[in-house]
């Protein structure tokens, strides 16, 4: 509990702290066609107040290793521990909120009883659920929409009420699984932009599944290039951009020239098919 | 209106075959009555009429054929026929009268009403069980479908001796025959229904460490909700066919399937028929009265489709 009561300033300032640490990580599908390596001798380290970017093709193992960490799926070998715990009991001590590609609300439920959804299960009183839904209704820029059912919202809208409720019990880390893949451009720019406003107000840890590399690029701090069959870590790109990022900073050289990083890193990791 | 327009001309053609239907049916029993009357009949006695076809013997004596609409008991009544009787027997009957469909009626409806309860609660608690344990998928379900390749005409005696013998009578044979042909429609639909939410949606709830009772409260039994009701609609008509066929053995002096027994005994076609029209429109009923609810609930949902 000590990691939780340290100041952001402090976590930022000294020696990074470790919210992640995955060693030698394997993982191995049993299918009919015989095993499939999905993760293969991964080893990265996730510090807090990270925003972690997976991007590589399909088959790399980015939602594998995103599952791992949300104790969806077991490791066959190596170890991980989130918050020094392993993912198991960092699930039941919240230590993460889980976005996924679809915002899943529940169509018989309001947004904001959508949002207490986690708050009932985990046992919140009355009184918290409204003040926390209140919050990160606010947080998410959906202030007044909480008696509004989901077919009532746009596919944008229900993305970010699924946000709102990953973080409504106030995890340290926010896990996405391509939260914007099934929204138009226009509409994931500016919920790119949401986010990192997001991330900046709450200092969570972020680890973020995409197929997008200026999306990639944009919203993280460190970039981690993965690369199929099998599933492994092919480059960890250190992003040179301040955590301050307006939506143009996509037209400076710095960017483009961590864009061209990754896009070689993603052919490289093709070529060796 | 179009639509109108094409549900009205079916049923016009419907009953324009049915009327047409009872020319041929009725026509013996017309020209013997004609004979004893002593009407001239082509042929002439009823033993020469016997082995000719209807449509001969139509063709010879047109003058016969105003009247196949109101023979008094007719092997296919006509429709006017089938309609004034069950006029007669709701409307003009006081619904005390034994001789009153509303009062058949509502014997037969509170063993239907019963039954559908009863197959209903055991058909929820099938599937929650299938559904959560593998031992009951594996066991449970095969039965279920074996339990409905026996008849219920073979199987109905059989309950209702059994439990006669044990001292239970009355409403509740009916009402556990009806629940056995309707518990199987809302196991299936169920079973479907509960498992409905899809991988992401159980994921999420592992996300948030929810208890498998959780899981079913919150995601799995509203999201079953339009498989149920789609159930409980042929639930509903099972349950009441299950009623009238519990009626038939036991030789009910009442309810529709006492009707129908009856009207077979003494050859009462038109009070056959207007039994089976008086359960036809029960059931249709019952149908629309849960679509009804259906759509209120679903739509309260955010469910409709």
């Amino acid at each position: 509990m000590n990691t939780q009561t340290t100041t952001q300033a402090h976590a930022i300032a000294d020696a990074p702290e470790a919210v992640v640490e995955a060693k030698n990580l394997d993982l191995v599908f049993p299918t009919n066609d015989g095993p499939v390596q999905a993760l293969k001798d991964v080893n990265l380290t996730i510090n807090k107040g990270d925003f972690v970017s997976f991007i590589g093709p399909s088959g790399c193992g980015k939602t594998t290793f995103l599952r791992v960490m949300a104790a969806l799926e077991h490791p066959t070998g190596g170890s991980i521990t989130v918050n020094g715990m392993t993912p198991d009991e960092a699930r039941r001590n919240r230590a993460y909120g889980y976005v996924f590609q679809a915002a899943g609300l529940y169509p018989w439920r309001t947004i904001a009883k959508n949002i207490k959804l986690p708050l009932e299960i985990m046992g919140y009183s009355k009184a918290e659920q409204d003040k926390r839904v209140q919050e990160v209704l606010e947080l998410v820029e959906l202030a007044g929409f909480g008696g509004k059912y989901p077919w009532q919202l746009s596919g944008g809208m229900q993305q970010r009420a699924s946000i709102a409720r990953a973080l409504a019990f106030d995890a340290d880390i926010l896990l996405m699984d391509e939260p914007f893949g099934a929204l138009d451009e226009i509409v994931r720019d500016h919920l790119n932009e949401q986010l990192l406003k997001l991330w900046a107000r709450t200092n969570k840890t972020i680890g973020f599944v995409t197929h997008s590399i200026p999306e990639a690029v944009y919203l993280s701090t460190k970039i981690v290039v993965m690369s199929p069959r099998p599933g492994r870590i092919h480059d960890v790109i250190d992003s040179t951009l301040p955590r301050e990022r307006p939506l143009d900073i996509r037209d400076s050289p710095e960017f483009i020239e961590i864009a061209h990083r990754v896009r070689e890193g993603l052919r490289e990791g093709h070529a060796d098919d | 209106m179009k639509s109108f327009l094409a549900v009205l001309t079916v049923v016009a053609t419907i009953v324009v075959i049915w009327y047409l239907a009872c020319i041929p049916m009725n026509i013996k029993g017309v020209l013997d009555a004609a004979e004893r009357a002593e009407e001239q009949v082509m042929p002439a006695t009823a033993k020469e009429r016997r082995n000719a076809s209807a449509l001969g013997l139509v063709a010879k004596n047109t003058f016969a054929i105003n009247r196949v609409w109101s023979v008094e008991r007719p092997r296919l009544p006509a429709p006017h026929q089938v309609a004034q009787e069950l006029w007669k027997t709701t409307v003009q009957k006081k619904i005390t009268s034994k001789r009153s469909l509303i009062y058949h009626g509502q014997v037969t409806l509170s063993a239907t009403l019963l039954g559908f309860v009863i197959g209903t609660g055991l058909g929820i608690l099938l599937a929650v069980g299938i559904v959560h344990s593998k031992v009951m998928d594996m066991s449970v379900m095969p039965w279920a479908i074996v339990s409905q390749t026996i008849p219920i005409i073979a199987l109905a005696p059989m309950i209702i001796v059994v439990l006669y013998s044990i001292g239970v009578q009355g409403i509740i044979p009916k009402a556990i025959i009806s629940a056995y042909l309707s518990f199987f429609p809302v196991v299936v639909g169920m079973v479907k229904g509960l498992r409905s939410p899809d991988a992401m949606q159980l994921d999420l709830l592992k996300t948030y460490s929810a208890s498998t009772s959780q899981g079913f409260w919150k995601l799995r039994l509203p999201s079953s909700m339009p498989y149920l009701f789609a159930s409980l609609k042929i639930g509903i008509a099972a349950s009441l066919v299950g009623a009238i066929v519990g009626e038939l053995p036991t030789g009910a002096v009442a309810g529709l399937g006492a009707r129908l027994l009856a009207g077979s005994y003494y050859g009462q076609t038109v009070q056959i028929w207007s039994a089976l029209f008086a359960a036809a429109i029960l059931a249709a009923l019952l149908v629309a009265l849960l679509g009804f609810i259906e759509r209120n609930v679903l739509q309260r949902m955010g469910m409709s489709a």
